[in-house]
């Protein structure tokens, strides 16, 4: 009797309990309809609750994002006019003084509690979720491949070389949807249809593993785009491109955007592998010196294999650069790479006298 | 009892649950967020005005239950177990409210509001005010006062943390080792309180 009592006695309790907590959870998280306003120009009502991000995201708005909302990369920022409440700490260390007097938020972070003034950049307007279907997969190295999407709706994408969509990459596993951003690899004179990517498995990366594992040619995938300020300026300066592994992939599309418009710039692009076995794309390469007298491929690889023949460059891409290169004053610099990579070219162009603002790049 | 001598009573049990019978520096309760928050006055200070809440309304709410449902059912030993649910919904509540209306302390608690839900010192409370058979208003006021004790030791412990800061410490006892010298410290001090009160 005592045991039966003492069970209902606590199971009716913790049903109380939890019906108070539905019920105060109804009222208490239940914002309502919000009004979300961008740049005083056009407006949309979202169901309150959510981040900013999202609920852009929703609406058909896509803000660059690389860590799927969590606060880390701070590529969603944007200005929040009136309505985003205080700064939340996870911001802080990414907001310096000036963004925030002028009310630059993550909007990852800001979460949709009531009407919103914003203002972001309008060329994120002309950004689109497109659905597409894989074409082709080819082995470049053995953990790099080319994948190559064919846009099915809407067909075509207005994107600059040099820019990156966002593939959208399902939930597998015990994995949950995410979207990462690739860099656009194609040919621009193949059409505006055709996305190439070039990926390299990144070993326990969410979506690079979807890639070699899941995706197979035939496939529809989903992606947004294009993103990125990464692209060729419209001057004459002799260049310095950098790239290492799939950091290949914008500087193909600048390459082949150059050779269509025939450009004649100085452009020498030093690629960095470890071995002789990591390089991809070497006929394409031959084919664009060919093509424009003034471009120079140098392979630099950082310690060929005992069995390997290897008769070019070796030791760091910053090595190589150092060796070739003696000013650099007059040059731009265009680089793609790890950040590590990054940062060490950047330290060698500007200690070879390039100038800091003509440096351009995309790191990831 | 008349009102002026049961609220003298209460103000008594308030002071020394706050001083002499502090429920951190004398019984040792509630010392994992104690340690693990006491880097700045900053976060100590909403964790504290977080405990004193949810130790007041938890005291208040243990008590009608305990009162109301445990003891005319002769249940009383479902104490342990009812105490914990209902303090894990109050501070699921509380969290909810936070939330709603104060982001930048809910965000700024973050994963320590949950954590009071573990807070021995918040289920001790509910305990010691059941053994010493509290009326509702010696048990509020005692809840009051434990909360404010927890919050005064972690804002003293905050205080001497961000000067020690600069210091040297030895290697050795840095972190969590010299934080409990100075507990140690701090509970003799309190240990000082004893003598105030007679009936404390």
């Amino acid at each position: 009797m005592e045991i039966l009592l003492s069970i209902v006695i606590v199971s009716s309790i913790a049903a109380a309990l939890a019906a108070v907590l539905v019920i105060a959870r109804k009222f208490l998280v239940n914002y309502g309809e919000c009004e979300i306003k961008i740049n005083d120009s056009r407006s949309f009502k979202v169901e309150g609750g959510a981040s900013l991000l999202e609920s852009l995201t929703q609406n058909r708005i896509f803000v660059p994002s690389a860590c799927g909302g969590r606060g880390t990369c701070a590529y969603c920022k944007l200005k929040v006019v009136e309505g985003g409440g205080p700064v939340v700490p996870t911001e802080e260390p990414y907001l310096n003084a000036a963004e925030r007097k002028d009310g630059v938020r993550l909007s990852c972070q800001v979460k949709v509690r009531n009407d919103l003034r914003i203002q972001i950049p309008e060329e994120l307007f002309a950004i689109r979720e497109y659905s597409a279907t894989c074409t082709r997969i080819r082995n470049l190295t053995h953990d790099i491949r080319e994948f190559r999407l064919e846009l099915k709706d809407p067909t075509e994408m207005n994107y600059v070389p040099g820019q990156y969509i966002q593939l959208f990459c399902p939930a597998y596993d015990d994995n949950e949807e995410v979207y990462r951003a690739y860099s656009i690899a194609s040919d621009p004179a193949e059409g505006k249809g055709i996305i190439d990517l070039v990926i390299r498995l990144v070993p326990g990366g969410i979506c690079t593993t979807w890639c070699f594992e899941h995706l197979k040619e035939g496939d529809a995938v989903r992606l947004n785009g294009p993103y990125g300020q990464f692209r060729l300026t419209d001057t004459d300066a002799p260049m310095i491109m950098v790239a290492g592994g799939s950091g290949m992939a914008p500087m193909k599309c600048i390459l082949h955007h150059m050779k269509n418009t025939g450009s004649n710039r100085d452009a020498t692009y030093f690629f960095g592998a470890n071995l002789v076995k990591e390089l991809f794309y070497p006929e394409l390469m031959k084919e664009l010196e060919k093509d424009m007298g003034k471009f120079r491929f140098v392979p630099v690889v950082a310690r060929p294999g005992d069995d390997e023949k290897w008769a070019g460059e070796t030791g760091l891409v910053t090595e190589a650069l150092k060796r070739t290169i003696q000013d650099a004053s007059a040059y731009e610099g265009y680089l793609c790479g790890s950040p590590g990579m990054i940062d060490a070219a950047i330290e060698v162009m500007v200690e070879l006298g390039m100038r800091e603002d003509r440096i351009f790049y995309d790191k990831f | 009892m008349n009102v002026s001598g049961e609220l003298t009573q209460a103000l008594v049990v308030a002071f020394s649950a706050a001083f002499t019978g502090n429920i951190l520096l004398t019984k040792f309760l509630g010392m994992c967020p104690f340690l693990s928050v006491s880097r700045q006055v900053k976060t100590a200070t909403g964790l504290g005005w977080a405990v004193i809440f949810v130790l007041t309304g938890t005291c208040m709410l243990n008590w009608a239950v305990y009162r109301y449902i445990l003891v005319p059912l002769n249940l009383e030993f479902l104490r342990f177990i009812l105490f914990i649910v209902m303090i894990a919904a109050f501070v699921q509540f509380v969290e909810m409210v936070l939330e709603r209306y104060s982001p930048v302390l809910y965000q700024n608690l973050g994963i320590f509001l949950p954590l009071i839900t573990v807070n021995c010192a918040i289920l001790g409370a509910s305990l010691f005010m059941v053994i010493r058979d509290y009326s509702f208003i010696n048990a509020v006021s005692f809840g009051l006062g434990s909360g404010f004790g927890w919050m005064l030791a972690i804002l003293a412990m905050a205080g001497i943390r961000e000067k020690l800061k600069p210091e040297r410490i030895p290697k050795g006892l840095r972190g969590p080792g010299i934080t409990l010298i100075i507990v140690g410290l701090m509970a003799l001090a309190f240990i000082g309180f004893t003598g105030v009160l007679s009936g404390g």
